[in-house]
């Protein structure tokens, strides 16, 4: 019986556990850094930290420099170390490319009189801080935070401080889609439930019809309604309710209009398959005992619904959480969720550290909301489709 | 919920309240997909109503025009291989996992579950990585496995569903009967089973057909399926053709939709008609 899920079990081993890992580990590998700088490692394991470091460090990071030049590992180690500092990457091709080891006298003053920044600890604590193979700089920046000049963490200044704000957006984004999704999820579960079969089934495939249509043709489709002279303008004007077309795409009600369209029938679906479980008589049986039908609702109904109600919130919450296309299409700059982000640190930016640091910040989101919820929701649940 | 004739006016206006909702919110559903569907026959350049003139011209554009017929060939092909790899693996896992008596079971499921929770943009951004380092980034073969990574969930899910109905004293009577293993498969499970494992195949090839972050990381700049000349008619020039390509995937939705809708009850028959 192995034999038959082997297969399957080792191919997702090779094409999904395996590039998840790599691709996690790389929001603190370090190793490059040591491999290309090997004498600077040494050399400034040596030095406290404060003030400059010895000639010694001086001359090794000339000799690791001489033996990177005309490589392409010297502007990758450029790039590496301007993440940390923006002009790193300057300082270290221009240095590389122009230390002469058989010049005489210091290399302090070499180094010093090719690039002024040498003379600055900034540059030499960095290197120090990077000299081991793990890092924690990309967390760490992925929450804001940084290593002060002594060493001891510090938030961020102000407008560099962009993760935390982008983490917040995320989670607002996350729980008013979720939020709006339980408000118009709820009657139409309930209605549905409480419908004949017939009806219920006619009123199903209102719900299954967008749930089959692909995210991205559901997104397009927002964007052509939503534009300035798309169909919800010109009925908006037509209707008289405004005078000329308002911005609704690009901006955050167009998110939420699109976002809460992709992701309503995951509420809808879960829910209405516990709630067609209650038993009418339920609710019956309280309104004879005389409660109030809001009573009754409160006590007896929303109980029963509880678990659906969880289990379509918390998978609404998860896929918001995780989204990309949608955003991308209807969002404006100022709507972009963590997602994007990861993209663009890996299209654009081409810093893996970043992309990977985000991607285990989102990844620790979601497996703690299903290690949460994981009783009531069961993975089983997301195969509705 | 019906209303007892006792219900006081609150309660009626309430009940009345919440149909309202339902037919707004269903609306809202709904209303998106069916005003595509007429702009997408606009002889005009511009997707807006009313309409100049009723025309084919851009489901012309999108059967003859080079960029879309390649893309929905790429689609087509990658989506059918797709299908077969991850029906046949997941199938095969699925009847593994039934027979199989161990405490790891669970935990074999999870595994096999597991690409279902994970953000697809993070799927695609490690692949990408991944296969930079394995040379298999703009390759078919990368993008057949990355997209059976994503299929084989559907397929093992759906599968273990359909045999956690099945009866397994139906192949121990066959066998009674004088049946050969294989021959109690062929003729008393697989035609029980064989709804589940179609919709199986069928979420396996909607999975490929609409995905879009693996094509838009992991494929060459060649490798454009229809999502990704979606996503970039709709990131670049709004051309009408990107509504009448939408329209079209919301056609094969559609169909495929009735399919495993038919498929689902004709399984639910097989298995009714069998019990009682």
């Amino acid at each position: 019986m192995l034999a038959l899920v082997a297969p399957s079990i080792v191919f997702l081993a090779l094409f999904f556990v395996a590039p998840l890992g790599f691709f996690l580990f790389r929001s603190v590998d370090n190793s490059e850094v040591p491999g290309w700088l090997p004498r600077t490692v040494v050399a400034l394991a040596q030095w406290n930290g404060v003030g400059l470091p010895e000639d010694a460090a001086y001359r090794a990071l000339a000799e690791d420099l001489a033996a990177l030049s005309g490589s392409t590992a010297l502007p990758l180690l450029g790039r590496r170390l301007n993440h940390n500092v923006p002009g790193f990457r300057g300082l270290i091709t221009g240095t590389g490319n122009r230390v002469d080891l058989r010049q005489a006298g210091s290399m302090r003053e070499q180094l010093v009189s090719l690039d002024p920044r040498w003379g600055e600890s900034t540059y030499w604590q960095t290197i120090r801080r990077e000299r081991h193979a793990l890092t924690p700089f990309y967390l760490l920046t992925a929450l804001d935070l940084r290593h002060g000049a002594g060493g001891e963490l510090e938030r961020v200044p102000g407008d560099s401080a962009i993760f935390l704000g982008l983490l917040g957006r995320t989670l607002t984004i996350s729980v008013v889609v979720t939020l709006l999704c339980v408000l118009l999820g709820f009657p139409v579960a309930a209605t549905m439930a409480g419908s004949s079969p017939a009806r219920a089934n006619a009123l199903l495939i209102l719900v299954l019809i967008p749930f089959w249509t692909s995210l991205l043709v559901r997104s397009t489709a927002w964007v052509i309604l939503l534009q300035n002279q798309g169909v919800v303008n010109q009925a908006l004007v037509g209707l008289g309710l405004i005078d000329r077309p308002v911005p609704l795409i690009f901006n955050r009600l167009g998110l939420y209009i699109a976002m809460v369209h992709v992701l309503l029938p995951f509420m809808v679906l879960p829910l209405y398959s516990v709630l067609k479980g209650i038993p009418p008589e339920l609710m019956r049986a309280a309104s004879s005992l005389g409660a109030p039908p809001w009573t009754a609702f409160r006590l007896v109904y929303v109980p029963q619904a509880l678990p659906g109600l969880v289990a379509g919130a918390s998978l609404v919450f998860v896929l918001a959480l995780g989204y990309y296309v949608t955003p991308a299409l209807v969002g404006g700059p100022g709507d972009q969720m963590i997602g994007y982000f990861i993209a663009y640190f890996t299209n654009t930016a081409v810093n893996w550290g970043m992309a990977s640091a985000l991607g285990t910040i989102l990844l620790v989101v979601v497996s703690l909301i299903y290690l949460a919820l994981g009783r009531v929701v069961g993975l089983d649940r997301l195969a509705v489709r | 919920m019906a209303l007892p004739s006792h219900a006081t006016v609150l309660e009626r206006l309430s009940h009345f309240g919440i149909r309202a909702l339902t037919v707004l919110v269903l609306g809202y559903l709904i209303l998106p997909i069916l005003v595509i569907l007429p702009l997408s026959f606009t002889s005009g350049e511009l997707l807006v109503y009313p309409l100049p003139a009723w025309s084919l011209r851009w489901y012309r554009e999108f059967t003859t025009g080079p960029m879309w017929t390649q893309a929905t060939w790429n689609s087509l092909v990658l989506a059918a291989v797709t299908t077969l790899v991850a029906t046949t693996a997941g199938m095969l896992a699925a009847f593994g996992l039934q027979g199989l008596r161990s405490r790891f079971k669970p935990v074999l499921y999870g595994l096999l579950a597991l690409p279902l929770i994970i953000p697809p943009v993070m799927v695609a951004v490690a692949l990408f990585y991944y296969y930079a380092r394995l040379g298999l980034v703009g390759t078919f073969s990368g993008l057949v496995f990355a997209h059976t990574v994503l299929a084989l969930p559907f397929v093992v899910i759906t599968v273990a569903a359909t045999l956690q109905g099945f009866d397994p004293n139906l192949r121990r009577a066959a066998a009674s009967l004088g049946a050969s293993p294989l021959q109690a498969f062929r003729k008393v499970t697989l035609p029980i089973i064989l709804p589940g494992v179609l919709s199986g195949a069928v979420f396996a090839f909607v999975t490929s057909f609409d995905e879009l972050l693996v094509i838009l990381f992991v494929g060459s700049p060649e490798q454009r399926t229809l999502p990704r000349q979606i996503f970039s008619g709709v990131s670049e020039t709004m051309s009408p053709t990107v509504a009448a390509a939408a329209v079209v995937l919301i056609g094969v939705s559609l169909i495929l939709m009735a399919v495993v809708e038919l498929l689902r009850r004709r399984g639910e028959r097989l298995r009714g008609a069998i019990h009682s």
